[in-house]
């Protein structure tokens, strides 16, 4: 799992098949030769590669796990580790990846139409169309049931009013997986860039996923066909099942960013020499830092891996994949501290990769259920209690 | 046309390699084993001659259980079957070897061409596949870096000292290539799932006559890493430059006996 096989003390390596590893590895290949040479560039003027996104089509990395429509049919760890790999690069990368897969193509081959899907699934696949899934808003954020942007039939069609936020490929998605209320609850609705109505402004002035669009959605009087209803779709719940499946990768995800700081300060701390010409990995205190990094990491691939196959199984439970997620993205993010102090100075500039994966692991601690709320979520889970409201507030 | 692709499996480039204990092989401990990338461009080159001119490519390597694996790479990117013929781990680096065992399992197969990477990473002897081709009594171009396939000949060019050199040679032939032939493509994850349904066959040695314990033609005695580098001597030139060319000369002659 590590870049380095000389460190897989636990041989996790040991546990992939042969398939799963060349998934891992071309993926790996890819990014080393596509994403990373340019990554800082970007990142830097904020830049989201659109040029990359057909090839990440022809690799099959967009709906990876699904089968249908001839797509690749990866099982649950192969489909992990091709969200570590692209998020070892960079989590916007990942972010996108998992927006196409898992918000956008999962719902539409869950609910959607035969038309739907025919008219969409290898489009999205082969990263000729991109999608995006619009559920916060700017006052609902880890509560979406509290949404204000309703659809409303008007005859056949159905008219959305409402403003959607925080929405990654919002600007540049060919099609937007909206949830709105409705008199019978909230559905899903495929709305397509140009509709009259329906328009974006990007999010400007993140020092966070800077390789990613993220992008405000605005629906006034958007008039769409019947057609455009995920005719599956019955409630909220559909909205978050998609954030499990999003949050899967998350989980996977994070273990790249955490590889990613870890190894460079592994690197760093062996090559950077103070005191008496040793290198600063002699120091006591350097040595826990990477400890603790490389404990947690293994840790956290191994939690990775038992969700993976809970997951092939069909008994994984919501609250697992919450568990993983807090705890695979606090390990990531705690890692880019520990490795930008082993960096000393050089770990604030971005000839190193550090600052980059600790700006990035701001939204990913938020988005997809904030760290926080999965702590409630485990709360919940163990004592029955939901605290996600205070005392008195309903 | 078919084609057949020589391939071998190789440290990691990025590998940190280390001498194992008997001091005449690396410490394979903490490897990764991938395909060599010198092979990369003959099978990307046999994909595109394949998908243009129909065919189909065959992959051969000759090497230890664990290179099935690089062979697995070779049908994910698109080849369509492969052969391993099991051993090697007592001939490596032996390359007149190493090509007699891949003439015996090639000399009745039907081809067009025959493509091997340059040399393979690691030994970097770049011996086999002229070995090979005189094996099979058939024309070659060594290190090529352009390649266009007619009918029943080819055009290549390679580049030597200040130029390029264009050879025509009749079909079937041999060819060895290196970078500027093409750009390999990834295994794409579809054709990385297709691959396990691929046909891989396997030989042993003695099968096609092969005895490696006997006629070795080469020996390795024993490895050793590059010396560590020591720390440089950085000489401050700003105040003095004249004194500091000085010292250089005098280094340069009697420290590094360079002059």
């Amino acid at each position: 799992m590590f870049i380095r096989r000389d460190i897989d003390l636990y041989s996790v390596d040991a546990l992939l098949t042969d398939e799963q590893r060349m998934v891992r590895d071309t993926t790996r290949a890819w990014v080393r030769d596509r994403v990373m040479p340019s990554i800082e560039d970007w990142a830097w003027h904020e830049r989201f590669p659109t040029e990359l996104i057909a090839e990440m089509g022809d690799l099959d990395l967009l709906g990876a796990p699904y089968s249908d429509f001839d797509l690749p049919g990866l099982d649950s760890i192969g489909y992990g580790l091709i969200n570590q790999e692209l998020e070892r690069a960079d989590s916007g990368i990942r972010s996108f990846v998992s927006v196409q897969t898992s918000l956008v193509m999962y719902p539409i081959l869950q609910w959607g139409s035969e038309e739907q899907k025919k008219r969409w699934i290898l489009e999205l696949g082969k990263g000729r169309a991109i999608g995006c899934f619009a559920l916060t808003e700017p006052d609902f954020g880890s509560n979406p049931g509290g949404m204000r942007t309703r659809a409303r039939r008007d005859g056949k069609d159905w008219i959305l009013n409402g403003e959607k936020m925080w929405i990654t490929n919002g600007g540049i998605a060919d099609i937007a997986v909206v949830w709105a209320r409705t008199d019978d609850g909230v559905r899903a609705f495929l709305v397509e860039k140009g509709a009259k109505g329906f328009s974006t402004v990007d999010q400007t002035g993140k020092y966070s996923l800077r390789v990613s669009v993220t992008s405000q959605l605005v629906f006034e009087d958007c008039r769409v066909p019947a057609s455009a209803l995920l005719p599956g779709t019955s409630g909220l719940k559909n909205a978050l099942a998609c954030l499990n499946q999003a949050r899967y990768g998350i989980a996977w995800g994070a273990l790249g960013s955490a590889m990613a700081t870890f190894e460079a300060a592994l690197d760093y701390a062996g090559a950077r020499v103070q005191f008496g010409g040793k290198p600063i990995a002699a120091h006591q205190m350097v040595q826990e830092k990477l400890a603790w990094m490389f404990d947690e990491i293994i840790k956290g691939q191994l939690l990775a891996f038992r969700m993976a196959q809970l997951k092939d199984q069909k008994k994984l439970r919501h609250e697992a994949v919450s568990m993983a997620k807090r705890n695979n993205v606090r390990v990531a993010r705690e890692c880019a501290r520990l490795a930008r102090e082993i960096h000393g100075a050089n770990g604030i500039v971005n000839e190193y990769p550090i600052m980059r994966h600790m700006m990035n692991l701001e939204t990913v601690n938020t988005y997809e259920g904030t760290h926080d709320i999965h702590t409630l979520v485990l709360g919940a889970f163990l004592t029955g209690y939901p605290a996600f409201e205070p005392p008195g507030s309903s | 046309m078919n084609c057949i692709v020589c391939v071998t499996s190789v440290p990691d480039t990025a590998s940190v390699i280390k001498i194992g204990a008997d001091g005449n092989q690396i410490d394979e401990g903490g490897i990764k084993w991938i395909l060599s990338p010198h092979d990369e461009y003959a099978l990307e080159e046999a994909l595109k001659i394949t998908e243009a001119q129909g065919g189909e490519v065959t992959v051969v390597t000759y090497g230890p259980a664990r290179a099935e694996a690089v062979l697995r790479d070779c049908l994910a990117r698109g080849a369509h079957q492969a052969v391993h013929v099991i051993g090697g781990e007592e001939t490596l680096g032996d390359s007149f070897k190493i090509a007699q065992t891949l003439a015996a399992i090639l000399k009745d197969r039907e081809y067009g061409l025959i493509l091997v990477g340059v040399q393979s990473v690691g030994t970097d002897n770049s011996q086999v596949g002229q070995m090979l081709a005189e094996l099979l009594d058939l024309p070659h171009v060594a290190g090529i870096t352009s390649l266009e396939v007619g009918e029943g000949t080819l055009n290549a060019s390679r580049e030597v000292e200040g130029g390029k050199e264009i050879y025509e040679s009749p079909l079937p032939a041999l060819l060895t290539c290196q970078k500027g032939l093409n750009e390999p493509r990834y295994a794409a994850l579809k054709g990385i799932m297709a691959a396990k349904r691929k046909p891989v066959e396997k030989i042993e040695p003695s099968d096609i006559g092969i005895d490696e314990g006997a006629g070795a033609a080469y020996r390795l005695r024993s490895l050793s890493l590059p010396p560590e580098k020591g720390e440089g001597t950085l000489l401050q030139g700003e105040d003095d430059p004249a004194g500091a060319a000085g010292n250089l000369v005098k280094l340069l002659r009697e420290e590094a006996k360079a002059i």
